[in-house]
């Protein structure tokens, strides 16, 4: 799960640094990533995962970190 | 101003491109999210001048959420909403949990906005904030 996470970072995150070189807790925002970016990356994870997040969720908390995004997909997801 | 008033300013832009490339990768998906069908709506023409006009509305719609200070359920983007008026101008309108929020806060209305050049769109967002309310 972690790489498919990672890939999908690094292909909507529009990231100024090297995905690779972030940390699985570091704050993806302080990283660089932007409330529009972050759009594209839970679009393109509702895709990848074949799910979509609940409203509920819809917070800078669910996709503020690599771990963070991977709790909240293993609770929608079950895996 | 008086004294039992306060404001609270928030502002925010959106490069026109980044737009452009959600809507051509994830298309209505990322727009029926994002958001509301008067936006859309409001938004018509050539893509380029369509994205240009939806990038200064997601950055109104951050703008807002500065002005708002959610801090812990985040408002649904569809809930702050750039209404364009006849005239040209436009006005924020809130529902839902982002109405609550700015009730709660003692804000009155929201004044925004809007401009575009060169690929880059911005919004500045204010308000009058009522101290006695937004005491809490």
């Amino acid at each position: 799960m972690d790489e498919k996470i990672r890939s999908i970072l690094a292909e909507h995150g529009r990231f100024p640094i090297d995905v690779a070189d972030i940390g699985d807790d570091e704050d993806l925002f302080a990283a660089g990533m932007t409330s529009h970016a972050s759009v594209n990356v839970m679009l393109a994870l509702e895709e990848e995962f074949d799910m979509e997040f609940p409203e509920s969720m819809l917070n800078k908390s669910t996709f503020e970190s690599v771990t963070a995004i991977r709790s909240a997909l293993a609770g929608l997801t079950g895996s | 101003m008086s004294s039992g008033t306060s404001i609270r300013v928030g502002a925010d832009l959106v490069m026109v491109g980044q737009v452009a490339d959600s809507i051509a990768c994830f298309g209505d998906r990322y727009l029926r999210r994002i958001y509301t069908e008067h936006e859309i709506d409001s938004c018509g023409g050539a893509p380029s001048v369509a994205s240009a006009g939806l990038a200064a509305r997601f950055a109104a719609k951050e703008a807002t959420l500065k002005v708002l200070r959610p801090t812990g359920h985040r408002p649904e983007w569809r809930s702050i909403e750039v209404r364009r008026h006849h005239g040209g101008w436009c006005s924020m309108s809130l529902t839902g949990h982002a109405a609550e929020l700015a009730t709660r806060a003692g804000l009155g209305e929201l004044a925004v906005s809007l401009t575009h050049e060169e690929g880059i769109a911005a919004a500045v967002v204010v308000a009058l904030v009522s101290e006695s309310a937004g005491a809490f």
